[in-house]
């Protein structure tokens, strides 16, 4: 209902009108109604889990551009019925904040300031240092029993990676000989 | 709870609504206190304690479930006639070895050699060489053989139906948890036998065939030198109260990851492979058949653990792997020893480790002994980071307090660092598997920034581009890297690899490539290639199971068509536990899973053989699942049956005992032996430990989490919203605490250890009570654990004055109970922390770094 004039005023139709506490539609004006939920405007909703603790709540992951606009609990989780905590709610903010890291960097020993590097060179330096050092802790046998092992290679994973993700760490780094496989499941 | 598990926790407001009694027992009043019927605080470190004086109460007053007892439990098995407990020896059980600080277990084993009949069957193991005892773990230190899950003990005991023979398993527990008395945890754990009888009377008043009670905990029990022991005591509970495999019941662990029980159950743990088969040790002639043997029984659901491992075997080696070579067993790196996050961290400061990932984890602030973990990165040649923010792990090289005292720059620190930018969860396509072992796949909502990539994305390329340099090899060391199945589909404009594609590995397929319905399907003769049997099943029928999402309000309570649960579906383990041995739900109000004539059937996915009647009796020479009764729940245990009493398995103790912590402030009432005498110590430079009691570190001190931050800060600390909704560290002190020292509400206080000394903000405040222990006053004080020294806020870490002492059974590190000084005002800065530390040490008569 458009209005104009005086009669526009909130107070006006508070003290006229039913809405006596102005909390509904004497409070409402042309710029309520044209609000829209950002999540409206999605271009595509998509189903996700809260990567925080281990309850595991449902999240509606919304896109628009490209970009993440907004993330909301999602109610048809039984484990959840749509509620997420602060950190679940704030999640969005793991996608982008302005603080979030998003290219490769480079220390080289001794320095004091990191450098920037590209991920290609960053991946081959890092093969190259895995092979290296995989033969230099390589053990055929310890305390006279074969073991076939390396032991200059450790890893420690966060325990918010998917399983697929172990899975390849694991596998792959087994086939490497590397048994100091760690994870916080261990802390 | 309802600090560290929301929303999780809404299902205790809907229990606590439908009448339950909800019971919070913690040192600090918290959010779950506030709505609990009633908060009992206790002194950290002393709930064995608390436990061991439950299991006493319902043992005395004849309160167990005796039904359920008799069938589901080992009560009945007589223990060997050489077993002797700790009532015998002031504090150690027999088998103890001073030199080595380790238990030979043989005499915690069944007895085989009794007169009495066996109602089951003869102990065919325990007359067979003892592979699994202190023969190889003498030559490995604590735990080095006991890593498999499964039992090793073979099948049924003598037992004695009547619970009557001195040596069967429920008298040895009656004499074992006797001088566990309310009087006792008045003065160990600080609580009034009132409250105690409050606890006691509602967990016996609220088990039985009507009605159960669950146990729920988190890394507050794990986190201690005693940590197994502490979920163990709580089992003997559970078992004698017929707790376990029932709607209601349990001990359920809240995990504190979105995939830490996926990180378990694909294991990146040195001591494990997928579905917690055993890595195997080092021993001079080893082949998959004497691996095999040591690994698990060879009855119950383990007896088929060829199949298990010869499919995982296929699903890495592929083609290479057949009968011939033993599947490419002998691919398999050893294990000679404790190869933990802890012992690699020393490995690393004694300059045996080259290089090390830190992918998603952020041990500078989240690891006990801070100090240490941040030497360990500055020993190693090259550090590759993989996180969403630069966190302490990746910049400790110019930001690290030691750098900000003056004991370390960044011009001494040779480490090469990689910082590679993470994949969010919505940048990327998986599974997470949450606390009640439910695999929910999240999907890829858009692509990552800029350089950022998945750890998916990671491991695959890495792996392409060492193969690429390792092509042509003749080396022999090569060969298991070469003949790796390696080949996923690549999708979209990075090449990711095909998350579908690798959980369909792990599901398992068929020598024709059709994926496999479920564990069972798996064969132990190179058919069948599944990366997980555990998890086989999550893409049966070749549907991604896992992604199931049928609204809740559309489906039961169960909500069978959400995600998919390990085993096969099964949202309770062991829940034919929840109808009696006939196969008749104990009562109707809590009936689950039940034999209906024909078959098992209820609102869950039975966890039991669909058609094995209630009324089998194993032959006796039947192996897997087989040998276990059609009235045996436990089918993943040699004979069925819940074990209050472990014959083997634990490296501390076939019962829980009490040992103080490592720190503490007061002496153990109980035994002679003040601590658990297996726990692993590490006494060196930087890792001084605090006295025993004492004047100089007179408090106790415990971690934890707050609802705004997540562990060591990586994925909260870098956030505007939740860095404003918890901006600084801080430690909460009793008002009496406060007056003893001088604290102020809202100054700071200076927290000193042997390791070092942290600034915090005080919080003085009511939610911590001062405990009478022992005699005297014992003051603790709570420390959450999220800063460092980088983030949006910044503040000190509570890890940095943790020292490095851990569970021998699981090389946990005891991080919930320390000891502290405490005084005001905000640390030194610059050379005079060390120097403060130091003095310290110096009165302490602790010895010089």
């Amino acid at each position: 209902m458009a209005r104009v004039g005086i009669e526009s005023w909130p107070v006006l139709r508070q003290l006229t009108g039913t809405d006596r506490l102005g909390r509904g539609e004497a409070a409402r004006s042309k710029r309520t109604d044209a609000l829209v939920a950002r999540t409206e405007q999605a271009d595509r909703v998509v189903s996700s889990v809260c990567p925080y603790c281990a309850v595991g709540c449902g999240q509606k992951v919304y896109v628009k551009d490209e970009k993440v606009i907004q993330i909301e609990g999602d109610p048809e989780s039984p484990i959840s019925r749509g509620r997420l905590c602060p950190k679940g709610s704030a999640s969005k903010q793991l996608v982008t904040s302005p603080g979030r890291q998003t290219t490769v960097l480079y220390r080289r020993p001794y320095g004091t300031e990191w450098e920037p590097l590209a991920l290609d060179d960053a991946m081959d330096m890092i093969a190259d240092r895995v092979i290296e050092a995989r033969r230099q802790g390589w053990e055929d046998t310890s305390g006279g029993k074969p073991v076939r092992r390396t032991m200059g290679i450790a890893s420690l994973g966060g325990a918010t990676l998917d399983n697929e993700e172990n899975y390849l760490i694991k596998k792959f780094w087994s086939a490497l000989g590397a048994i100091q496989i760690e994870n916080q499941a261990r802390i | 709870m309802a600090e560290c598990h929301p929303v999780g926790f809404q299902w205790v407001m809907e229990a606590k609504a439908r009448g339950a009694k909800v019971f919070h027992i913690d040192p600090r009043f918290t959010r779950t206190s506030a709505v609990a019927h009633r908060h009992v605080p206790v002194r950290a470190g002393s709930d064995i304690v608390l436990l061991g004086a439950l299991v006493n109460h319902v043992l005395s007053g004849g309160h167990d479930f005796r039904d359920y007892v008799l069938n589901y439990t080992n009560a009945a098995a007589i223990i060997n006639e050489d077993f002797k407990d700790t009532e015998d020896l002031d504090g150690l059980f027999s088998g103890y070895d001073p030199e080595k600080r380790e238990y030979n277990p043989t005499t915690w084993g069944y007895d085989s050699a009794s007169e009495e009949p066996a109602s089951g069957r003869r102990d065919e193991s325990s007359r067979a060489p003892d592979l699994s005892a202190g023969d190889l773990s003498h030559e490995h230190g604590p735990g080095a053989t006991y890593e498999a899950t499964p039992s090793q003990t073979g099948r049924a005991p003598y037992r004695d139906d009547t619970l009557e023979h001195p040596r069967c398993v429920y008298q040895v527990l009656k004499r074992h948890f006797a001088r566990y008395t309310p009087e006792l945890v008045e003065d160990v754990c600080g609580i009034s036998p009132a409250d105690f009888g409050e606890i006691a009377e509602a967990i016996v008043a609220n088990s039985g065939r009507e009605r159960t009670t669950a146990f729920v905990y988190s890394v507050g029990w794990t986190q201690h030198t005693v940590g197994a022991q502490y979920i163990r005591t709580a089992s003997i509970l559970q078992l004698l109260l017929g707790n376990i495999g029932r709607p209601g019941g349990g001990i359920l662990a809240l995990r504190g990851h979105a995939s830490i029980q996926g990180s378990t159950d694909i294991p990146t743990l040195y001591n494990l492979l997928p579905g917690y088969l055993p890595m195997p040790y080092a021993h001079e002639h080893e082949d998959l058949d004497t691996y095999l043997e040591r690994a698990a029984g060879d009855t119950g659901f383990w007896g088929n653990k060829r199949a298990y491992m010869v499919s995982l075997l296929k699903a890495w080696w592929g083609d290479a792997a057949t009968e011939d070579n033993d599947f490419c067993f002998d691919y398999l790196p050893r294990l000679t020893g404790d190869h933990g996050t802890y012992q690699t961290v020393l490995d690393q400061i004694a300059g045996k480790v080259k290089g090390y990932f830190l992918m998603g984890e952020n041990p500078a602030v989240g690891s006990a002994g801070g100090r240490m973990q941040r030497q360990g990165l500055a020993s190693v040649d090259w550090l590759v980071v993989r996180d969403l923010n630069l966190i302490e792990s990746a910049t400790f090289w110019k930001d690290s307090p030691e750098i900000a005292s003056g004991e370390t720059t960044a011009e001494e620190i040779g480490t090469e660092v990689f910082f590679l930018p993470a994949a969010s969860h919505v940048e990327k396509g998986g599974t997470f598997t949450n606390t009640q072992r439910l695999l929910q796949w999240h999907h890829k909502a858009l692509e990552p920034p800029a350089d950022a990539r998945s750890d998916l994305w990671f491991m695959y390329h890495l792996g392409l581009r060492i193969r690429e340099r390792l092509s042509g090899s003749a080396d022999p060391i090569d060969r298991p890297v070469l003949d790796l199945t390696w080949d996923y589909p690549e999708e979209g404009p990075q090449r990711d690899p095909s998350a579908a594609a690798v959980l369909k590995e792990i599901n398992g397929y068929d020598a024709d490539g059709n994926t496999l319905s479920g564990f069972t399907a798996l064969k132990d003769d190179g058919t069948t290639a599944c990366g997980c049997w555990i998890y086989s099943g999550s893409y049966a029928d070749d549907v991604n199971q896992t992604a199931r999402r049928k609204p809740g309000a559309e489906q039961s309570w169960v909500a069978p068509e959400w995600g998919w649960a390990w085993p096969a579906n099964r949202r309770i383990l062991y829940n034919r536990a929840s109808a009696d041995p006939e196969g008749r739900p104990w009562s109707d109000r809590k009936a689950y899973v039940w034999w209906d004539g024909e078959q098992w059937t209820g609102h869950d996915v039975p966890d039991f053989e669909k058609k094995k009647p209630p009324s089998y009796v194993p032959p006796p020479d039947a192996k897997a699942q087989d040998a276990i009764g059609g009235a045996d729940p436990f089918i993943m245990q040699t004979d069925g049956k819940g074990w209050l009493f472990v014959p083997k398995g634990l490296v501390d103790g076939p019962l829980p005992a009490h040992y103080e912590p490592h720190e503490s402030p007061v002496d153990n009432p109980l035994y002679g032996q003040q601590t658990n005498p297996v726990r692993q110590v590490f006494p060196r430079k930087g890792n001084r430990y605090n006295p025993v009691g004492g004047e100089v570190f007179p408090y106790a001190f415990t971690t934890y989490r707050l609802t705004e931050h997540h562990t060591a800060g990586g994925m909260s600390r870098f956030l505007p919203y939740l860095s404003e909704l918890q901006p600084e560290m801080f430690c909460e002190v009793s008002p009496a605490l406060a007056a003893e020292r001088g604290l102020v509400n809202g100054g700071w206080a200076t927290i000193i250890t042997a390791r070092t000394a942290i600034e915090a903000r005080v919080l003085v405040t009511d939610r911590i009570r001062p405990l009478r222990i022992r005699g005297r006053t014992v003051h603790q004080i709570g420390l959450p654990y999220h800063w460092g020294s980088a983030g949006i806020v910044r503040g000190d870490s509570a890890n940095d004055l943790l020292p490095i002492v851990l569970d021998a059974n699981t090389h946990i590190q005891e991080s919930k109970a320390a000891t502290c000084d405490i005084r005001p005002g905000r640390r030194p800065q610059g050379a005079a922390l060390p120097a403060l530390v130091r003095r310290y040490r110096r009165i302490a008569g602790i010895p010089e770094d």
